[in-house]
């Protein structure tokens, strides 16, 4: 079972990649979903059955592959665009810096010592290297929708980590994190619709007024 | 009893759903703002034990961010009636909903020990809030909502990751993950220090953005400054204190851990002193005088954090400076937004002579500059001066040296702008705006500014007692 749970992780950071060279927005959308969905399905691969690990099963999967990607392609729909256009940063130099991330991920795990039953799997590089794509899609593309997407495929890479401990995590703290998660998606849903309004476009270069004279 | 602290906010939240009417909603917030504040007053004289699980207990260090928070709320609730009384033009029912449900989600940070409830707790406060920055719907506070909403997510978020570790870190160490401070506490010598030191940095890393500590301060300026007044108060000594109670519990762990604390401490000293810089150098020549609120926010979480980094007698001042700074803020953001609504403007160059146009409320703004800047009588004085004075007890007097200076550098640049504001004739061509200082818009910052006078003359027994226990909790001599 290890075995297929690794070949999982190499997908989620294969998806990482996946995003960064994409303009697409309803694509990346999918494939951020995607992850949710294979995030939803790890804790079964590693810990016995519980009916905990089942609800926590259920719960991801809805959260993560269902309602929070439905409420991103709505704010897409509302916002009429389909395109990131013109990022800070190209394509092909993010893709790059993306497979260094990778590669200083797998540096940095090595340096934690993992619990004997997980020494073989790759969880901690594979969140690292989810958080630090997640930090660069965030930081370099401009739509607002895109840097939601950014903001998710780093909460992802935290989730990946939180699967390890899905056993001893209180079902309380694991619901309310999911439910944070989602209402924050939501208001940033709403706030994005209002950005289109105010400036009939989500290019968040537009958002300088406020700085420093 | 606890739990009135949570569920009667909610409840009011609820009311304010399904109360139609915009004048008479507003009521409903001094109403439950004084309620919870009884609850505070009763739990603060007979506080009851821990819970069987150890989840939920109140603390002396809750106790403190609890009674600042609940003061600050009800005086900030009774401002709301008479603010929102001239904003009759906009609706306030997301306004009422969010300042209640973020009441709730507060006091749930002060009462519980289970970190990762904390987390969930301070996560909520701040996706509540966000709306409460868009309350003017205009572009300007739509770019503030968003910076605001991003940043501190994602800052957020890098605290949960810290949360993991932590737990993992025990996972590793006996094969039983929990995030229970009494347990973490009592087993914080076994855990791995290579998590123990990953999880730091995240946790500091991650509360600093929510705090606001430089270099992690950037959605401030903005937040504050688009923010209602009310709102700007709530944020600057509310959501601040929360998130330092979240620091303190990180510090509580570092230091029953014996090894952990000395690289947290450093690290404290140093992001509270490169807060301090940057207000220093932002403060002055700022056109904006709620921005200039913000860094001086940003200038006192520094103190905070220093103060919690020089550790023994200066734990004592920190925890007096959370009181201090959150009532100060409270006073100088209500007054400010006063001032907003009389020249419907909020920069320097426009508001001028605001004694002789608003003499109560340019007279409160100026004693709240007066206090803020540690002048005494005022109660932060004192707890600034318990900071400086155990930092040149136990010598470390680098820090002690640039922590005066930036309070020199803070003190000209803020006055340089809160002067000319507040002194000389008002310009004649300014439009006329509707509003006069009444006593509901006045009387709630007065009486917070008595508050800090008699905290500054005359703490009361109680107080000082809890402070010190809650010293004593963070490794402070008796």
């Amino acid at each position: 079972m290890t075995v297929f749970a690794d070949q999982l992780l190499v997908l989620v950071m294969l998806i990482n990649l996946v995003m960064l060279g994409s303009s697409r927005l309803i694509f990346s959308i999918r494939a951020v979903a995607v992850q949710g969905v294979i995030l939803g399905i790890l804790p079964g691969l590693i810990h016995p059955f519980s009916y905990h690990l089942a609800g926590i099963t259920i719960g991801i999967i809805l959260a993560k592959g269902v309602i929070i990607p439905y409420l991103i392609s709505n704010a897409v729909r509302k916002a009429h665009i389909r395109r990131e256009v013109e990022p800070f940063l190209g394509y092909v130099p993010t893709l790059l810096l993306g497979a260094v991330f990778t590669a200083l991920a797998f540096v940095f795990a090595e340096k934690l010592p993992l619990a004997p039953e997980h020494r073989d799997l790759l969880f901690v590089p594979a969140s690292i290297a989810t958080l630090l794509i997640g930090f660069l899609l965030l930081t370099t593309r401009r739509k607002a929708i895109s840097q939601v997407i950014g903001y998710l495929v780093m909460e992802n890479g935290i989730f990946v980590f939180g699967l390890l401990l899905t056993e001893a995590m209180p079902v309380m703290v694991e619901a309310g994190a999911l439910l944070d998660l989602l209402v924050g998606i939501f208001v940033m849903g709403i706030v994005i619709n209002h950005i289109s309004q105010e400036f009939s476009s989500i290019d968040t270069s537009r958002l300088r007024t406020l700085k420093e004279e | 009893m606890l739990f009135a602290l949570i569920l009667l906010p909610l409840a009011g939240a609820i009311v304010a759903w399904m109360v139609p009417d915009n004048r008479l909603r507003p009521l409903i917030l001094p109403v439950i703002a004084s309620s919870h504040l009884l609850t505070t007053a009763l739990l603060l004289i007979n506080t009851p034990p821990p819970s069987a699980g150890g989840w939920i207990w109140l603390d002396p260090l809750g106790k403190i961010v609890l009674l600042c928070i609940s003061l600050l709320f009800t005086v900030c609730a009774f401002y709301a009636v008479g603010y929102l009384a001239y904003r009759q033009e906009r609706p306030n029912r997301i306004l009422c909903m969010g300042l209640l449900a973020c009441l709730s989600a507060m006091g749930l940070v002060t009462i519980t020990q289970h970190l990762g409830l904390l987390w969930v707790a301070l996560e909520t406060t701040t996706v509540c809030m966000a709306p409460l920055i868009y309350f003017n719907q205009n572009a300007r506070s739509i770019e503030a909502t968003w910076k605001y909403l991003l940043i501190c997510s994602v800052g957020i978020g890098l605290a949960l990751l810290g949360l993991l570790f932590l737990a993992y870190s025990t996972y590793v160490a006996h094969r039983d993950a929990t995030l229970l401070l009494g347990t973490l506490m009592a087993s914080a010598r076994e855990l791995n220090p290579g998590w123990l030191h990953a999880a730091a940095i995240f946790l500091l890393v991650g509360y600093g953005s929510k705090m606001g500590l430089a270099p992690l301060h950037a959605w401030k300026p903005d937040a504050y400054g688009e923010a209602p007044g009310l709102v700007g108060a709530l944020l600057a000594g509310g959501l601040v204190n929360c998130a330092f109670l979240a620091i303190l519990r990180v510090y509580q762990i570092c230091l029953a851990s014996g090894i952990e604390i000395q690289f947290f401490q450093k690290a404290l000293i140093g992001m509270g002193l490169i807060s301090m810089a940057f207000a220093a150098v932002f403060m002055a020549r700022q056109a904006d005088f709620k921005r200039m609120l913000a860094y001086s926010s940003v200038e006192h979480v520094g103190i905070l954090a220093i103060g919690l980094g020089l550790g023994k007698g200066a734990l004592y001042g920190a925890l007096f400076h959370l009181l201090n700074n959150g009532l100060t803020k409270g006073v100088l953001f209500l007054s400010s937004g006063n001032i907003h609504r009389s020249y419907s403007n909020k920069t320097t160059g426009v508001v001028k002579g605001a004694l002789t146009r608003l003499p109560w409320s340019g007279g409160l703004f100026l004693a709240g500059f007066i206090a803020i800047t540690g002048s005494p009588p005022f109660s932060p004085f004192i707890s600034e001066y318990t900071i400086v004075s155990s930092a040149f007890i136990e010598g470390h007097y680098l820090v002690v040296g640039l922590f005066l200076l930036f309070l020199i550098i803070v003190f000209i640049g803020m006055a340089l702008t809160v002067l000319p504001m507040v002194m000389g004739a008002p310009p004649l061509d300014i439009e006329p705006t509707a509003y006069r200082d009444r006593l509901l818009t006045v009387g709630p910052p007065l009486f917070m500014i008595g508050v800090i006078l008699l905290l500054g003359i005359w703490p009361p027994a109680f107080l000082v007692t809890l402070l010190s226990d809650g010293a004593a909790m963070l490794g402070g001599q008796p």
